[in-house]
């Protein structure tokens, strides 16, 4: 546990000197199309994005846009239709652990316990680390997102809350290169959500593990994004518009809400979206 | 002085509010005897004993009327009358051949349970009379004789019980895994579904003609008793079909989501398998068992009076084909254990399911 809290503490600390940052993820003209009955149904066309090392990016458009598509194409669980999906300059090839997915559902196995959920994919990660080590991981990310006491507690007895606390920590232990979280809180009540979302960041800022996060709520896509993505309304949905947010990191919630140029980037999306 | 007695009083106030909280939290939290849940389920069963009682006897009078104006019209009415009167001594020449009263039916019961002590001392008689001739033959490596007498109602109860259980085992055995690997596959689902289409409506009878035409000829020329191994196959295949078809849906219809969780991490075939697909898939291959073990319990009777094997349903048969005075009410009393025993059997799958399944169902 000390090893991983070492490890983090080394990257939060080079950080900030590396200057010119690698592209982690790079879609190219990325196509997708369901065949329907009445013909072919274009969701996404000449779709380019390219996302940094350590950047969190978030993703905002209307409903059935191809939001969800789009990521769950980069997770390698929908078909690509034309254009590429590539990690690291090397193209992807159906789902892996090397992009780690938080879904809308907590999408826990509700006949084990919280810690046997996060150990699945720890498991599966590190299959010559020793069981205890493999513990440690797992009981390590726990902890952060706040279940120190909930090890043992079956995923089905857990509030919805916890359980996507519970998803929260299986994504990040099992450290992927990238972390796609699909609309992660829109289930869940205001209070929780805020709560969450501080936990999420808190994790990330020690973390930095590229995020691509879908979101319907313009405060939640500020408040965690160094970027926010603006996508059109489909058919044929594409990048409309991007909005760098340059507030510091870490940041807070106060000191984000009393950021003067917080209201211009709030404006900015709602006009995007109103249009 | 005043101040002091206003005190007082106040203070005597707040002991009684205090007193009748205390009363008020003792009150919330000893369990209040829900009598509703005693009284309505105790009212029903007399409720369900006095219609029983009242249809009995309208239908023991309709008999006797019937015989009665028939022994008027054929021999006279001093045959009807020594007849009305043997009725109404309730001799055993004269009974009705009905349905039974409560109390006929509780009658039997008694019968019954001193029977079962009567046959357990004739074995034991029995067991230390062969004693030393047994020892002998064991000795000389013959097979030692065994009690071929009179079996009682317990011995009756068991024999069906096993052959329940063999059959269970069986169709558990058969499909549990069969149910596993066409859920699996899609292909193998197309190819077998007509089979199982066609062979799960098949009446329990027609199984057991055909299970004792397999078994016959592959057991030809051996002497041994082989109604215990046509019963219990016959009652397996003509059961284990709720499990088949619950076991292959519960299998091909995991929660997406759970499948995508397997993709993004990778898990090989085994893993997904049996950490995901076999856990989701557990309440619904459980409601399958259950079905399967009530419908065992259900046809067991029928194969058991084809097979001849001496169960429950051979028992029943015996008494309606007897027709002594009191075989209506065993049979009635044989109907009542089999109902009791398949509610038992029943509550056993459901407690073993919500100890192994993650979403508790209620019995119904």
């Amino acid at each position: 546990m000390s090893i991983l809290e070492a490890e983090t503490h080394i990257i939060t600390q080079t950080a900030p000197e590396i200057e010119t940052k690698e592209l982690m993820l790079d879609l190219k003209n990325l196509k997708k199309v369901y065949p329907t009955p009445k013909g072919e149904y274009v969701v996404l066309e000449d779709l380019n994005l390219q996302i940094m090392k350590e950047e969190f990016v978030t993703i905002i458009g209307h409903s059935g846009c191809g939001k969800t598509t789009m990521l769950s194409m980069i997770a390698g669980l929908n078909e690509i239709t034309g254009g590429s999906i590539s990690v690291l300059g090397k193209p992807i090839k159906g789902p892996g652990p090397d992009r780690g997915v938080i879904f809308q559902a907590p999408s826990l196995m509700p006949w084990m316990t919280s810690l046997q959920n996060v150990l699945l994919g720890v498991n599966q990660v590190f299959p010559h680390a020793t069981k205890a080590q493999r513990n440690d991981i797992a009981k390590y990310y726990l902890q952060k997102v706040g279940l120190e006491d909930a090890f043992h507690k079956k995923a089905s007895d857990l509030s919805q809350g916890m359980q996507q606390r519970v998803g929260i920590a299986r994504a990040f232990a099992i450290k992927p290169k990238v972390l796609l979280l699909d609309e992660p809180f829109g289930m869940l009540d205001s209070l929780t959500r805020g709560e969450l979302q501080d936990i999420l960041i808190e994790i990330w800022n020690k973390e930095k593990i590229t995020a691509v996060m879908i979101t319907h709520d313009v405060d939640e896509a500020i408040f965690l994004a160094d970027r926010v993505v603006m996508m059109t309304s489909g058919p044929k949905a594409k990048i409309g518009d991007v909005l760098e947010i340059d507030f510091e990191r870490p940041r807070t919630r106060k000191t984000v809400l009393e950021h003067d140029d917080y209201y211009r980037y709030r404006k900015h999306l709602i006009d995007f979206l109103e249009h | 002085m005043k101040q002091s007695v206003t005190v007082s009083k106040s203070e005597e106030a707040k002991w009684l509010e205090g007193i009748k909280v205390v009363l008020s939290k003792l009150q919330f939290k000893t369990p209040t005897f829900n009598l509703k849940k005693i009284i309505v389920p105790v009212i029903s069963i007399v409720a369900f004993i006095g219609i029983w009682y009242l249809g009995a006897e309208a239908l023991r009078q309709r008999e006797i009327n019937f015989r009665v104006e028939k022994a008027l019209t054929d021999q006279g009415q001093a045959a009807a009358n020594a007849l009305q009167a043997c009725f109404a001594s309730n001799e055993s020449t004269c009974q009705t051949n009905t349905l039974p009263s409560p109390t006929q039916v509780w009658a039997s019961v008694i019968t019954l349970v001193n029977d079962y002590y009567v046959v357990k001392q004739d074995k034991l008689d029995f067991k230390n009379k062969t004693a030393a001739v047994n020892a002998k033959r064991i000795a000389a490596g013959k097979a030692p004789i065994v009690y071929t007498g009179r079996a009682s109602f317990v011995d009756i109860v068991i024999r069906s019980l096993k052959t329940v259980f063999a059959g269970f085992l069986l169709a558990f055995f058969i499909a549990v895994p069969i149910g596993i690997v066409i859920g699996l596959s899609p292909t193998l689902r197309n190819a077998i579904n007509w089979f199982i289409q066609i062979f799960k409506p098949v009446s329990p009878v027609v199984w057991y003609l055909l299970v004792f035409m397999i078994v016959k000829t592959l057991l030809i020329g051996t002497s041994s008793d082989n109604s215990f191994l046509i019963s219990f196959i016959s009652v397996g295949l003509c059961a284990m079909w709720a499990t088949l078809v619950n076991t292959a849906v519960g299998v091909s219809t995991v929660d997406k989501d759970y499948i995508n969780v397997a993709k993004v991490l990778k898990l090989g075939q085994l893993q997904k398998i049996f950490k995901i697909i076999l856990p989701s898939s557990l309440p619904l291959i459980f409601t399958g068992l259950r079905i399967t073990l009530s419908v065992a319990w259900m046809v067991l009777i029928a194969i058991e009076l084809l097979a001849q094997s001496p169960g429950l349903g051979t028992f029943v048969w015996e008494e309606f084909q007897n027709g002594s005075s009191e075989s209506n009410s065993k049979i009635i009393v044989a109907m009542f254990v089999i109902g009791i025993i398949g509610f038992l059997l029943d509550r056993f799958m459901l407690t073993i399911q919500n100890m192994v399944s993650f979403n508790k169902s209620e019995g119904i």
